[in-house]
């Protein structure tokens, strides 16, 4: 790999200690991954905030980089395992929130914006089509890729705080125009509508094409919201950093040879896949964070009514002011049910604490599963929220 | 003595005993942090630690996470002195930089069948290459 003469300085520390780590870390990944060169990035977001998988460690890391780090790029951060300002109200210990508090810090120290949210294109980080970025969360570095055009290889967290500290990143995978083709046609044979079946249609695509980028047509109409669990819940199952939908999304693509159908049958067996015997203790919505449609249309189906189960609304700090200033957080907050800012129940300390997770969100089945062995529910927001009134879950 | 020339993937050098993996390894969730004992369920090292080791496997697998745990358990002393890898990706190519566990991978030759468990090499990651006595 080519360095220039200045990216040779940064890597025999001459600009300091973390710039040297960071730049060690870029150069080992562009070797592995066969780079020519480092490409200057616009725009970072860094997974791995929570303290719950961080651990002490983690936080030492961190805190070792903001001793001389500062970010060179726009840098946003993903959910944290609480609500930064009202983690009490969410059941988290006091010990855990001056851990996480900790992290939040040594992140603030590098100039990064302390957003906290999975959703970093609904809060001002919004790159551009063509735009090389490093973002790590693999739902947003699909809809970056997939849905904006931007370029961005999925990133772990170390990673990506290297490119926040140099402003550079690898060039390869996801940044070269060959690598963005799909390899696989997806031929959906049904109408797919709502978050939830679209998150059904990640799962059958993920499991069926694995990590190929799909050309997926068939599919006519989709919402900001729909796309945003499409991709959360391909990238989940599958592992992919993009698809394609002619006139949804802007990049073309050859027509690959290799074709699989989805039927109505696929996302019906889906959604049955994530329905077990159980009735829901927890409720949770917003994987990724909501959008203010999202909390509009909650606040219109909780108006006047009492939630009798745990109930969690996850959105970004940014997208909750909004809903203050429109009264759909009173209405809410009036029926029982919480917001969690800053966080979700993928990555808050929940193991143990409830047994049957209802959710619109196929990711957050996986999780609720493989991290937290609970039950899940998996349907509409109509089924979650009556769930969230009743107690009892309704097919 | 013999050389074998690797790809340098991390810096530094160690010496110690051969543990042999044939299989992937998760750091995050597949090993106690604390012990460095294998916990992965049927994994051929379940229960064997990892601690003090140059540890030879393919590759990782797993969450993003792995990096970070790596860097945990060196700070616990618990981690592999150093590392070999047939190919080696993202998550464990970043651990070992960031925890500073000299690494190698790509040797020239097969190295699941040229070394032995407990058998003393030295690896180094600076030049990549694996010495064994």
């Amino acid at each position: 790999m080519e360095l220039t003469k200045q990216e040779e300085k940064m890597l025999s520390g001459g600009q300091g200690e973390a710039v040297r780590k960071s730049m060690e870390i870029l150069v080992a990944l562009g070797k592995i991954f066969g780079a020519d060169r480092l490409i200057p990035v616009s725009s970072v977001q860094i997974a791995g905030v929570s303290y719950d998988n961080l651990g002490e460690a983690g936080l030492e890391f961190l805190a070792d980089m903001a001793k001389d780090g500062k970010a060179r790029a726009l840098t946003t951060l993903n959910p944290a395992g609480m609500d930064l300002e009202n983690w009490e109200n969410l059941g988290i210990s006091r010990e855990f929130a001056d851990k996480q508090m900790l992290v939040i810090d040594a992140f603030a120290k590098m100039g990064v914006i302390t957003s906290c949210t999975c959703t970093p294109y609904l809060i001002g980080n919004l790159p551009r089509f063509g735009e090389h970025i490093a973002w790590s969360e693999s739902s947003a570095v699909c809809f970056a890729n997939s849905v904006l055009g931007a370029r961005s290889n999925r990133e772990g967290g170390p990673s990506a705080l290297a490119s926040a500290i140099t402003g550079r990143t690898p060039n390869y995978g996801m940044h070269i125009d060959a690598n963005r083709q799909a390899s696989v046609l997806v031929r959906v044979k049904t109408k797919i509508h709502g978050t939830s079946e679209f998150g059904a249609l990640g799962k059958v695509i993920g499991e069926k094409a694995g990590n190929k980028i799909p050309l997926i047509r068939g599919v006519h109409e989709a919402s900001l919201e729909e796309l945003k669990g499409l991709c959360a819940s391909i990238a989940t199952y599958g592992g992919t950093a993009m698809f394609h939908i002619p006139k949804i999304t802007p990049e073309r693509t050859k027509v690959p040879k290799e074709a699989i159908e989805v039927s109505r049958d696929d996302i019906k067996a889906a959604l049955e896949s994530m329905n077990d015997e159980c009735e829901p203790d927890f409720v949770s919505l917003g994987c990724p964070h909501l959008s203010i449609r999202e909390i509009e249309n909650i606040a219109g189906m909780l108006r006047g009514k009492h939630v009798k189960i745990e109930t969690w609304l996850a959105t970004a700090r940014q997208t909750k002011r909004l809903a203050d200033m429109m009264g759909y957080s009173k209405v809410i907050e009036d029926s029982g049910a919480k917001f969690a800012c800053d966080t979700c129940m993928v990555v808050a300390p929940l193991k143990g604490r409830f047994k049957c997770l209802a959710t619109d969100s196929a990711k957050s089945c996986f999780y609720a599963r493989g991290k937290n062995a609970f039950k899940v529910h998996a349907g509409t927001f109509e089924q979650c929220i009556s769930a969230a009134i009743t107690g009892k879950w309704k097919k | 003595m013999a050389e074998i020339k690797c790809r340098a993937i991390s810096k530094g050098t160690a010496t110690g005993e051969v543990l042999l993996s044939s299989q992937a390894i998760s750091f995050y969730g597949g090993v106690d942090p604390l012990t460095g004992v294998i916990t992965e369920k049927g994994h051929p090292l379940e229960g064997k630690s990892i601690s003090g080791k140059v540890l030879v496997f393919p590759n990782g697998k797993g969450s993003t996470v792995g990096s970070y745990a790596l860097y945990r358990m060196k700070k616990h002393g618990s981690a592999p002195l150093a590392m070999v890898n047939r190919e080696t990706d993202a998550i464990v190519a970043v651990g070992a930089i960031i925890s500073g566990i000299p690494m190698v991978d790509k040797p020239e030759s097969d190295v699941f069948t040229l070394l032995k468990d407990g058998q003393k090499v030295s690896v180094d990651g600076t030049e990549g290459k694996i010495t064994t006595e």
